[in-house]
């Protein structure tokens, strides 16, 4: 598809959240760590709920992650989406101690459940865009 | 100091509720307002304060304008979606008991079926910026998904069953059709709800509050004043905002089968010096089927988990132990995010509640929900 066709959402990037879209762009996906007393945060934002720190460090996640909830979504509330439908998205609880939502790939529906291990993956979007999701750990 | 029993609805006014209103959204605000004054025995310019809603598409200055208001005292916003109709209550008390002002309007108004839809207006807003930067690229846009994911968890942590929110609907769509301003107007059984289509699942459509326009507005008096006004006053007995934690992402929350209700819910009870066995009636706002079952456990009509045999068996029917939503709610009479539940309340414990009157209420709640996890409560009596 080339980028002109490109009919999803585009997330809006700000100076917060590039390093987040360049490691994704990168195939490593990057999370927030604050520099001060560690605690590892997403998604991101500019200091830290812990000790208000503004600095930070990205550091690499694993991509391990569990299944914390999902929905199946049968009705796109965006055309682009149209073509996904039924659409699998899924909130993970990942192995750093923070939660994301991506789209599911690779697992029907009924085989969806709490605390199935996942994988982060990465798809490329446009050439400029890369989005991550999630697959069944084989 | 307490704000228990200091202030009272005064009047209430309601246009009339459809899927294309034909009027402008100022007009349904004013129309309503108006209603309310009138409703109030008071004329546009004892009204000394305004909380217009917080999407501001009205102004405090449209009302001066229109109304020929020549001196408001005192004007506020409070943008929590759904949640703010109960939340600008609570502002409104604390105008009028600290004396700041007599007597504030809270308008309400939009064509939510025929004009700008609501979807198209909740992703717009502000508090929706995370979501927008972070997860509608992967297609998880809209509020019926963002609560599936609730949903999903609630049911996989506790064996909450479709059925069981089916209960809900069907028994605000029977108190719809007893309910002349209801958009809504044939009868629904669980399975018609089986049976509709699935929106993002675990909800359906008829899990999903209605898109529709109209108008309604309350009026908040110093109960000094009520006594000797035009209505019957309800005085407000108790009034609580909650925000959850992470409260403009509902997947970063600690836990995300609470809401902000958690947090309003002890502080409404606790100026109110009463507790859910004492409510009589309960309106309950209802944007999705789940939202009022969670509402209900977070409030302590029941356990966290329990909500889905609480509201099974006709207990929340009209003629049930906890008659909720007795004029069709968001789902079956109009949304209008939240105003008709109070009015609906205030109808109820003045005794006007029609063919839904619940007999001898005396002692109601409303609650408000919305901005993806805000919740408000007040608890009011005759």
């Amino acid at each position: 598809m080339s980028d002109a066709a490109y009919d999803k959402p585009m997330p809006p990037l700000n100076r917060d959240s590039k390093p987040y879209w360049d490691s994704l762009q990168e195939g490593s996906m990057r999370l927030q760590s604050c520099a001060e007393c560690g605690k590892v945060r997403h998604y991101p934002r500019p200091v830290c709920d812990s000790c208000h720190s503004f600095e930070v460090e990205w550091v690499r996640a694993s991509g391990k992650g569990k299944v914390h909830s999902w929905t199946v979504s049968h009705h796109p509330f965006h055309p682009g989406f149209i073509v996904d439908l039924p659409m699998t998205l899924v909130t993970v609880d990942l192995e750093e101690g923070v939660r994301m939502c991506a789209q599911m790939h690779g697992v029907e529906p009924d085989q969806m459940s709490i605390d199935m291990p996942v994988e982060l993956g990465y798809e490329a979007a446009t050439a400029d865009l890369t989005l991550p999701v999630f697959r069944p750990v084989t | 100091m307490s704000l228990r029993d200091k202030c009272a609805v005064t009047g209430i006014g309601e246009t009339e509720y459809s899927k294309n209103s034909g009027k402008s959204v100022i007009a349904l605000q004013m129309e309503a307002s108006l209603k309310a004054i009138a409703d109030a025995g008071l004329t546009p310019n004892d009204i000394d304060g305004i909380i217009p809603y917080g999407n501001l598409e009205v102004v405090a200055e449209d009302f001066i304008t229109n109304l020929g208001i020549h001196d408001l005292r005192y004007s506020a916003v409070t943008p929590l979606g759904g949640a703010s109709s109960v939340a600008a209550v609570q502002a409104a008390m604390t105008a009028v008991a600290s004396g700041v002002a007599n007597h504030v309007l809270i308008p309400i108004g939009r064509n939510g079926s025929s004009g700008e839809r609501i979807g198209d207006r909740v992703q717009a807003m502000p508090q929706f910026r995370i979501l927008g930067e972070y997860e509608m690229p992967s297609g998880n846009i809209a509020p019926p998904q963002l609560y599936a994911h609730m949903a999903r968890r609630h049911m996989e942590l506790y064996g909450t069953k479709s059925e069981q929110l089916a209960e809900i609907a069907v028994a605000i769509r029977a108190n719809a059709l007893l309910n002349d301003n209801a958009i809504m107007n044939k009868p629904m059984t669980i399975e018609d709800h089986q049976n509709s289509r699935m929106i993002s699942d675990p909800l359906r459509l008829f899990d999903c509050c209605l898109e529709s326009d109209g108008g309604a507005a309350v009026i908040i008096s110093a109960s000094e004043r009520a006594k000797d006004m035009a209505q019957q006053p309800i005085y407000i007995m108790g009034v609580g905002e909650g925000h959850p934690d992470s409260p403009s992402i509902i997947t970063q929350r600690p836990d995300i089968t609470t809401l902000g209700t958690a947090k309003a819910a002890p502080r409404a009870f606790g100026m109110a010096g009463v507790s859910p066995k004492d409510i009589d009636v309960a309106e309950i706002y209802d944007c999705f089927t789940y939202i009022v079952m969670c509402q209900l456990e977070d409030l302590g009509f029941c356990e966290k988990g329990e909500g889905g045999d609480f509201v099974s068996n006709g207990r929340i029917a009209l003629d049930g132990e906890l008659p909720i939503n007795t004029h069709g709610g968001l789902l079956s009479q109009s949304h209008i995010v939240g105003m008709n539940h109070v009015c609906e309340l205030v109808k109820q414990l003045r005794g006007t509640g029609g063919k839904a009157q619940v007999a001898d209420a005396e002692i109601g709640l409303v609650t408000g929900y919305g901005d993806m996890g805000d919740g408000t409560v007040a608890i009011m009596r005759n």
